[in-house]
């Protein structure tokens, strides 16, 4: 066994608040060899982040360290000054953020910004750090470095921006990398890529990498040694394969099991059960006050025939020099009664515009829509108005879809009060109940969406999706966004509503595991294509076309899970 | 980049249109001006042929193109009370303003980005709130207020500075500027701050509230950990993140700046088009007021035109990408 690069001692850090010391990190301890990636793994306020903050010296105000010590290559760093916390960072210690959009400043080019790194660290000419900086990109195989260079953030693509911070991190070839959820903003494919390279990295660099993920396929994929955390404890520290296939704490065997299997199909998403925090969700609740919901005519509630949108990509006077993309082409399928039918793909493949166009958020360019046999494309507005409240929307981000200042009770009440469908006396009444069924407390009404935490808000957005009792429910990425015992609970309350209400579902989501538990019928988009439509069990056990192949290979293997 | 300039150039024309044409109206709604013209003692045969010399008895749009015709030429008539072309009156007014607009708005820019800067880094100091509280009389009173208080302690009390007027000014060329001479610069002075106050104040509280917005993006936290120093931080990528809005914000208080001109110049009597124009109210003199209102709305649209391009010019995602 080699030394450890980076030590961590019996870290905790602690944040004075109104009720007292609130300790997110309590003596935790873990060690990074050169090299070595080392997974820590635990839900959303675990406490992970804030121990690679405390690492980089980056802790917000007011949290500080209250005591333990952290050890870089033989030197004691928690205790240090300002300044020469600073040469540490991005020195020593490099760091990768998790959305790689927002970590790049967009008004300079990544050249300037890798130039400024390399100069500010390694104190050498204008000409040489360019020359280093080329390399770099290079390294982190983004090709054209020289053209690439001299462009800005926003002209690359995710998974390329994620290689630019990658390779800011690498700039003066640090021995430690702090990388807190690199993937978790990324598709499947981008994400294995990003993910190889990291190790291809670690091994060539001998570099120490701390991987801070929610992502047990992650863990699995990539690291060496694992850390979970729960409630700002390290509860299990071992090697991968280890922890996974035996996992000690009860915690982490509970963890484990809520991970979605793609080899299995269950009835319900297992949730983490460590901790007693059960939902109080009374699912035949839901049934009762709930107008029965009429079956379609021809059994086939939502047609989709042919549609097409083209989004403009240069404008231009005349009509004949402008140019258009195309982001979904000639789609075709349709949705049975009670049926969840799955869409997926890569980003940029037209899942969500399609999922827009059927709620009429975005228009039609051409092909047509038909709900239980009324053609959607041909409605009047007054008629448009009814089918809107037939059919509601989850989105995936729970933080922007809800008005920050508007109180859970106007959110959720909203859809009632547009469509007129009670007297304004019954409206609150409604609303409670609603977000009882839920799980929310009647207290909630009353507060802010920022006092909700991610699956919380995620539940505000399905009370009010449900406020319409709609036949249709579009549900865009809703559990991407959120952690995994939280995306069972979301997930659960989807299908409880499915079942008990007969509720028809179009199921958005890159994630493949999920849409195995959730979906009926899955559909695979391609560059705007449907490129194929089956049952769910005949597309993962035998999938036709090449691409979907690829994507099912991309899926996080966890074979050597527990359970 | 050439399109988005050719449309906002389109729409700039049709605003002036817009403008032009209630400029236009004023001689026909308010008053006649043949009655303006012509004494007590006229005949009908005079009004007839004042009438047709002035060609007031076309119909309205063919007097319309007319107008439009000469104003873009920069003729916009003869004033009324003083007898004389329009476009040099204005000529001999508009370095009077123009110049105290100039310094006011580098008063307002330079100050108030800097002690926005300040307060949003210091935002918890005693120094930064101190700022921030007394900014709000700066907002709250009213430019003729500032104005009266400045000349009664600085001109009044104090004496040290002069209470009206330009002091010497010198010619260069046409134009005639105070900047040359001491009494001229002394002059320029209470002015420029009491015009500019309100700007400063508003352009300090933007920079600050868009700073500590630009200060929480993640772009930010990840410079910090790249181990940037907190002044390359804050003053290279944090302050131009910061000027993109601010921008559009400062455009439209330059044409603020000359239009408020109006009241600063009454308070201090400095002899500019804001004068004019009040003067020109006054004794309905309406080519001056046309011809006022119409330079007006080219600056503003102008101005706006500028912000625009410059918008494009700091945030590179307006750019046309070349592919």
């Amino acid at each position: 066994m080699t030394e450890p690069v980076l030590s961590i001692r019996d870290l905790t850090v602690e944040i004075p608040t109104r009720h007292g010391l609130f300790k997110p990190v309590q003596n935790v301890t873990y060690d990074i060899r050169p090299g070595e990636i080392r997974g820590v793994v635990g839900e959303s306020g675990a406490g992970k982040s804030m121990t690679g903050n405390a690492v980089i010296g980056l802790l917000d105000d007011p949290a500080r360290i209250a005591s333990g010590e952290i050890w870089l290559k033989g030197r004691r760093i928690d205790n240090l000054g300002v300044e020469e916390q600073r040469a540490i960072r991005g020195g020593e210690i490099g760091m990768i953020f998790q959305d790689p959009l927002t970590s790049l400043n967009p008004l300079f080019t990544i050249g300037e910004q890798l130039v400024e790194t390399i100069q500010l660290h390694l104190k050498v000419s204008g000409k040489e750090a360019k020359e280093r900086a080329l390399a770099l990109l290079d390294r982190v195989s983004i090709p054209d470095p020289k053209t690439r260079f001299d462009q800005y953030p926003h002209q690359f693509s995710g998974g390329m921006r994620q290689r630019v911070v990658i390779a800011l991190a690498l700039c003066s070839e640090p021995s430690v990398i702090v990388a807190d959820e690199p993937t978790t903003a990324l598709d499947v494919s981008i994400q294995a890529q990003v993910l190889d390279l990291i190790k291809e990295l670690a091994r060539e660099t001998q570099v120490g990498v701390i991987l801070v993920t929610h992502d047990m396929g992650v863990i699995a994929d990539t690291t060496e040694q694992v850390t979970v955390m729960y409630n700002g404890q390290v509860v299990e520290n071992g090697s991968t394969d280890q922890v996974l296939s035996a996992p000690k704490h009860e915690y982490t065997k509970s963890l484990i099991a809520a991970v979605p299997r793609p080899q299995v199909k269950l009835h319900r998403f297992p949730q983490v059960s460590y901790g007693g925090r059960e939902t109080t969700f009374k699912i035949e609740d839901l049934a009762r006050n709930w107008a029965k919901t009429e079956p379609s005519k021809s059994g086939k509630l939502l047609e989709v025939e042919g549609i097409t949108k083209k989004f403009l990509e240069k404008s231009a006077i005349l009509p004949s020099w402008r140019t258009y993309f195309t982001a979904v082409d000639e789609v075709t399928f349709d949705i049975k009664d009670g049926e969840v039918f799955g869409l997926v793909g890569e980003s940029g493949s037209g899942k969500s515009t399609v999922a827009r166009m059927i709620g009429t958020l975005l228009d039609v360019d051409g092909g047509r829509i038909r709900f239980d046999g009324e053609e959607v494309t041909a409605m009047t507005p007054a008629q448009i108005a009814g089918y809107r409240r037939q059919i509601q929307m989850i989105f995936q981000d729970p933080f922007s879809s809800l008005n920050p200042r508007m109180k859970v009770e106007s959110i959720v009440a909203e859809p009632l009060r547009h469509h007129k469908l009670l007297p304004v006396d019954q409206i609150s009444g409604r609303v409670q109940e609603l977000l009882d069924r839920v799980g929310l407390t009647r207290a909630a009404a009353a507060k802010y969406p920022h006092e909700f935490s991610g699956g919380q808000r995620q539940r505000i957005s399905i009370a009010r999706a449900l406020a319409t009792q709609p036949r249709f429910l579009i549900c865009d990425e809703p559990t991407s966004a959120l952690d995994v015992s939280i995306q069972a609970q979301i997930l659960n309350i989807l299908k409880d509503l499915q079942e008990h209400l007969g509720l028809t579902m179009l199921f958005i989501s890159h994630d493949l595991p999920v849409v195995r538990q959730m979906c009926d019928r899955v559909g695979v988009m391609k560059q705007g294509q449907l490129i194929e439509v089956q049952e769910t069990e005949t597309l993962f056990a035998d999938p036709r076309q090449d691409y979907t192949k690829k994507l099912l290979e991309l899926m996080p293997r966890l074979a050597q899970l527990s359970g | 980049m050439l399109p988005f300039i050719l449309k906002r150039v389109f729409q700039s024309l049709l605003v002036l249109i817009i403008t032009g044409a209630i400029a236009f109206s004023m001689f026909t709604f308010v008053g006649d001006p043949i009655d303006n013209m012509l004494g007590q003692e006229r005949t009908m045969e005079d009004v007839e042929r004042l009438r047709a010399q002035l060609g007031l008895d076309q119909p309205i749009p063919v007097q319309y193109v007319k107008f439009l015709g000469e104003a873009v030429q920069g003729n916009f008539g003869v004033s009324y009370r003083q007898g004389r072309e329009v476009s040099e009156i204005i000529k001999e007014r508009a370095p009077a303003t123009l110049e105290l607009a100039a310094l006011s708005a580098v008063f307002a820019i330079v100050v108030g980005i800097a002690l926005g800067v300040f307060t949003a880094i210091r935002r918890d100091g005693f120094v930064a709130n101190f700022i921030m509280s007394s900014s709000l009389i700066g907002v709250s009173l009213p430019t003729f207020l500032i104005g009266i208080l400045l000349i009664y302690l600085f001109s009044v009390e104090l004496g040290w500075l002069p209470s009206f007027g330009r002091g010497e000014v010198v010619r260069v060329g046409w134009w005639s500027t105070g900047f040359l001479t001491e009494t001229g610069l002394k002059a320029l002075i209470l002015p420029s701050i009491t015009l500019g106050l309100y700007q400063m104040t508003l352009i300090m509280r933007l920079v600050r509230s868009e700073m500590l917005e630009v200060l929480r993006q993640d772009y930010i936290r990840f410079a910090r950990a790249r181990g940037l120093s907190e002044r390359v931080i804050n003053f290279r990528h944090a302050l131009k993140n910061t000027m993109v809005p601010v921008i559009t914000v400062i455009g439209l208080q330059l044409g603020a700046i000359i239009a408020f001109a109006i009241i600063t110049e009454t308070v201090f009597q400095w002899p500019g088009l804001g004068l004019l124009f009040i003067n020109a109210i006054q004794f309905v003199d309406i080519p001056v007021m046309a011809a006022y209102l119409m330079m007006i709305s080219v600056m503003f649209v102008v101005i706006n035109l500028l912000v625009d391009i410059l918008y494009a010019f700091i945030d590179p995602r307006l750019r046309v990408s070349a592919k």
